[in-house]
């Protein structure tokens, strides 16, 4: 169901753990299954999870907690906003509005021809460089105001 | 040990210890949900709070570790507040629907509402709904009651050894839930419905037919597997509506098995026989218990006066009582029968030890053993609370090790396994005494023959688990006890016992398996073998309760006189000439020896149903009929005396009577693995309407191999395969097993639909259908 690369990744990932604690290494493995395959099917969990020998309802947990793993599909770009506190009050909330009505999405969709999806996201760490958007789960742009915004969407072709 | 102050009273208690803990052991009660004794701490419902001098805040008792010299206010105003509080927002999502949910009356929310709850809500808005789950045919559920505690499934997870429940999503969205499409099939699942402390998780078969205030709780003991759980089982109107654990730390802990819990609803089947019926002509004619008991006094003594007394025998499961037994023996005595048999299931009648085989020590040390030796179980099926047992004492460093003929999945971890052929479990014992022999250096006894054997390297390691370990035990499961060759497993196992100082012990396969052998009802060996004329059966049917059914089945039918005394009429019915309606556990008192060598009395929990007697009474009056003396007893009490005179303790021994010759055998070819599914191990079980609706009475269906087998015999999963074993012939639809060996083929025994098979261990035939 995986690739060979993703599963020797996955198996890096298990190695950093005690051979009995196993399940420490669901979340590392949930991960690179949605980046290759972009988002995580029920069937995609139950294979993660049987690859990492838990029950799948373990690894089920885990993939609903977390709000970076995406269980439904998504644009070629997913940009998170995020709507925490100190990004909210440094206009966090601005830059996601400018974003839903130049995408003409809310939070949650995916434009038409499935170039962006916009998400909310929970506090990024980085709170500094608020407000905070990240792309694809993995590249963060700091101070989005909507002029970094519309260059970083020129940008992301 | 610390010093702590609650609520005022001074005490010390082991460092380690929650704030829970100590105020548990001087009996001050802190509201909770989430804490369970049994389960890891979760601290996740917060119900807990308590007040502790010097911290900011209150902290949640169950989590909080005792420090020295603290203090603590369980029902100070701050603690007060903070528990308020908390049930507050509990209520918040939960539906208040008490008045049509099955737990009102025993809600553990309920009961804490009324001391910390608001007579009213400042919520307003709408209540979330959470959308129930399918948890199999056991477990009914209302998920919007759910409270998130997670005891549930810290229970899949951590008692039942595997988690089939997880909780998915966060915050308000949070619900508990199987893996989509899955349910929940553990063998021990219906505990989760105690644990869960408001009404989300509820019994299915009891679903809205009592309300728990009018039920009566009695005690019992279950009739099933040979730990002798404890139950109380809940009456209402004479009719048994629902069973529960009694908590007894020494057996069954605060659990039961599902086979415990739901066998009840056979009790109220519509199979149940009430009145004493006489086959005449071929035709069933009800009559009165008079002229029944005339009939078979009469039979019995014209077959004997016809044919010797060695033309009757008499079995009996070893789920009947103590009493029972032992009035059957003494009225068979009085007739000059010797031929009693209460070894139904078993092959190989040869073994002879000093006493009654049972656990070699107590149940409640099993788990503190440094390694356990599992020879011929199929643990988790067979003695469902052991094998929870066993994987607690694996989380404490237990090493466990199997030699059986399956590798099935305990649910705990392995330290070695060796798998063997079904009909090579000896030479798998034999392997692993080598082995030990060799680590040893010691000679192997003179009544081995192991010249033939080689030692792999998985027996090994199965030694290797036992050497060096001051407390050991070697557990003779139901497949070692029904092989053909049992006395050579048992004295190749005994051989490793001597050898490594662990204790032999066997693991009884019925409620009453140690009793029966104390009372002595296990002489008559192999009595179908050699057909009677006179068969007298107490709570057996021939098909399902005896290894080879099919030939019992035949010697019954050719038999002049049946005797049956069953709760049940339908296999009974077909090859009876007369059957007496005998009170199943629930209706009568008794006493069980449970493998421990413990007896346990349990008096009836309603009436015998209809005309319905105890079989102990039936069993009297047919003494008195015969003109018998020593049948006047009046009560059940008076049988157990005389029975169990004594200390049971020295009557228990597993140690060998005699020397037994055990050699070495080669076997090939396709070989039968047949077990007794669960769920067909005794007559209510398999009468149980929501135990047939499993996902293990389902597995038990089936045909099932390793998928080599399986590409040799040219089936696929799902097809039909037509089995063949001596004149018998069955057809079981395929599935693949990858915990067996090749050439091995795993169909159930005494099964209706493998009824017409012989020994559960054999070579058989398979062919697509
Ligand atoms: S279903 Fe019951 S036991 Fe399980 S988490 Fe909810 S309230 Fe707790
Ligand atoms: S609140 Fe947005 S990064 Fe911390
Ligand atoms: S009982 Fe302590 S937090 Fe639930």
């Amino acid at each position: 169901m995986l690739s060979q690369e993703s599963l020797a990744q996955i198996d890096r990932e298990l190695a950093k753990y005690p051979a009995d604690q196993r399940r420490s290494a669901i979340m590392g493995a949930l991960r690179i299954a949605q980046t290759e395959k972009r988002y995580l099917t029920n069937e995609l969990i139950e294979f993660v999870a049987s690859y990492v020998r838990i029950p799948p309802v373990a690894a089920y947990e885990v993939a609903t907690f977390y709000n970076m793993y995406d269980r439904k599909p998504v644009g070629k770009y997913k940009l998170t906003v995020c709507t925490n506190l100190p990004c909210a009050l440094s206009g966090g909330y601005t830059t996601a509005d400018y974003l839903k009505q130049k995408l003409g999405i809310g939070f949650g969709e995916t434009t038409a021809d499935g170039k962006f999806t916009l998400a909310e996201g929970e506090c990024m760490g980085a709170c500094g460089y608020a407000p905070v958007m990240l792309v694809n789960n993995h590249s963060m742009c700091n101070h989005m105001t909507p002029d970094a915004i519309d260059k970083k969407l020129a940008e992301l072709e | 040990m610390l010093e702590i102050e609650i609520d005022g009273k001074k005490l010390t208690v082991p460092s380690g210890s929650t704030v829970m803990d100590a105020a548990n052991s001087i009996g001050v009660h802190i509201p909770h949900f989430c804490y369970h004794k049994k389960l890891s701490i979760a601290a996740n419902c917060r119900m807990c709070l308590v007040q502790v001098e010097k911290a900011p805040k209150p902290l949640p008792a169950c989590a909080t570790p005792v420090t020295d010299g603290m203090k603590v206010f369980t029902h100070s105003d701050q603690a007060v507040t903070a528990q308020k509080g908390v049930m507050e927002f509990l209520l918040i999502n939960h539906p208040l629907d008490c008045p049509i949910c099955d737990q009102g009356g025993e809600c553990q929310l309920q009961d804490l509402a009324v001391g910390y709850g608001q007579s009213g809500s400042r919520y307003q808005e709408e209540k979330r709904v959470v959308a129930n789950k399918d948890l199999g045919p056991l477990i009914s559920t209302d998920m919007t009651r759910c409270i998130h505690c997670s005891r549930c499934v810290r229970f899949t997870e951590e008692i039942a050894g595997y988690q089939e429940l997880g909780m998915a999503n966060r915050g308000e969205f949070t619900e508990v839930l199987p893996f989509i499409g899955k349910t929940v099939n553990s063998e021990i699942s219906g505990n989760v419905i105690d644990l869960c402390p408001v009404g989300a998780l509820t019994s299915k078969p009891f679903r809205y037919s009592a309300r728990t205030w009018e039920l009566s709780r009695r005690k019992s003991v279950s009739p099933h597997d040979g730990l002798g759980a404890n139950l109380v089982v809940q009456v209402k109107n004479h009719k048994v509506m629902r069973v529960l654990p009694l908590e007894n730390e020494a057996i069954n802990e605060c659990w039961l098995a599902d086979r415990d819990r739901f066998s009840y609803e056979a009790l109220n089947s519509e199979e149940r026989i009430t009145k004493p019926m006489i086959k005449q002509g071929g035709v069933w004619q009800e009559a009165d218990w008079q002229t029944a008991l005339e009939f078979v006094a009469n039979g019995l003594k014209g077959v004997i006066a016809e044919h010797g007394r060695d033309s009757v025998a008499a079995v009996a499961t070893a789920h009947s009582t103590v009493e029972e037994l032992f009035l059957l023996r003494k009225l068979m005595s009085g007739l000059g029968v010797d031929a009693v048999e209460t070894r139904l299931r078993a092959a190989d009648f040869s073994l002879k030890t000093a006493g009654a085989t049972w656990l070699g020590q107590p149940i409640a040390e099993l788990a503190s053993n440094e390694a356990v030796l599992l020879i011929g179980s199929t643990l988790r099926k067979e003695q469902p609370l052991l094998a929870q047992r066993l994987r607690q004492g694996v989380k404490k460093g237990l090493k466990l090790a199997a030699i059986n003929p399956h590798a099935d999945d305990l649910l705990t971890t392995k330290a070695a396994e060796l798998v063997v052929r079904p009909d090579q479990l000896v030479e798998g014992v034999l392997q692993v005494l080598k082995a030990v022999a060799e680590i040893k250096g010691i000679a192997l006894p003179t009544n081995v023959d192991a010249a033939s054997i080689d030692i792999p390297a998985e027996a090994r390691a199965v030694a290797a688990v036992l050497d060096g370990k001051a407390k050991a035990a070697i557990l003779l499961g139901n497949l070692a006890q029904q092989h053909p060759r049992y006395a050579e497993v048992y004295a190749a196992a005994a051989a490793i016992a001597e050898a490594t100082g662990a204790k032999l012990g066997v693991l009884a396969e019925a409620a009453n398996s140690v009793g029966a052998q104390l009372i002595g009802t296990d002489a008559g060996g192999d009595v179908f073998a050699k057909p009677r004329q006179a068969y007298f059966m107490l709570n057996t049917e021939a098909e399902f309760d005896v290894q080879n059914g099919a030939q019992a089945l035949a010697a019954v039918q050719n038999a002049k006189l049946v005797v049956a005394l069953s709760s049940f009429s339908s296999c009974a019915l077909e090859h009876a000439d007369v059957i007496l309606p005998v009170a199943p556990f629930s209706e009568t008192s008794g006493t069980f020896v449970n493998m421990e060598g413990r007896a346990q009395s349990f008096n009836g929990v309603v009436r015998p149903l209809g005309d319905t007697r105890p079989a102990w009474k039936v069993l009297r009056v047919l003494g008195n009929l015969l003109g018998f003396v020593g049948f006047d007893y009046t009560s059940s009490e008076e049988i157990r005396d005389e029975a169990l005179a004594g200390d049971i303790a020295p009557r228990l021994s597993n140690v060998l009577a005699a020397p037994v010759a055990v050699k070495a055998q080669a076997a090939s070819g396709l070989v039968r693995l047949g077990e007794v599914s669960l769920y067909q191990a005794d007559m209510l079980s398999r009468r149980a309407p929501s135990l047939q609706k499993t996902a293990d009475a389902a597995v038990a269906a089936q045909l099932r191999a390793s998928a080599a087998t399986l590409a040799k015999l040219g089936l696929a999963v799902g097809d039909r395969a037509r089995v063949t074993q001596g004149n018998g012939v069955a057809e079981l639809e395929v599935a693949v097993d990858a915990a067996l060996l090749d050439e091995v083929i795993r169909v159930s025994a005494n099964h209706p639909l493998t009824r017409a098979l012989a020994a559960h261990v054999g070579a058989i035939s398979v062919v697509k259908a």
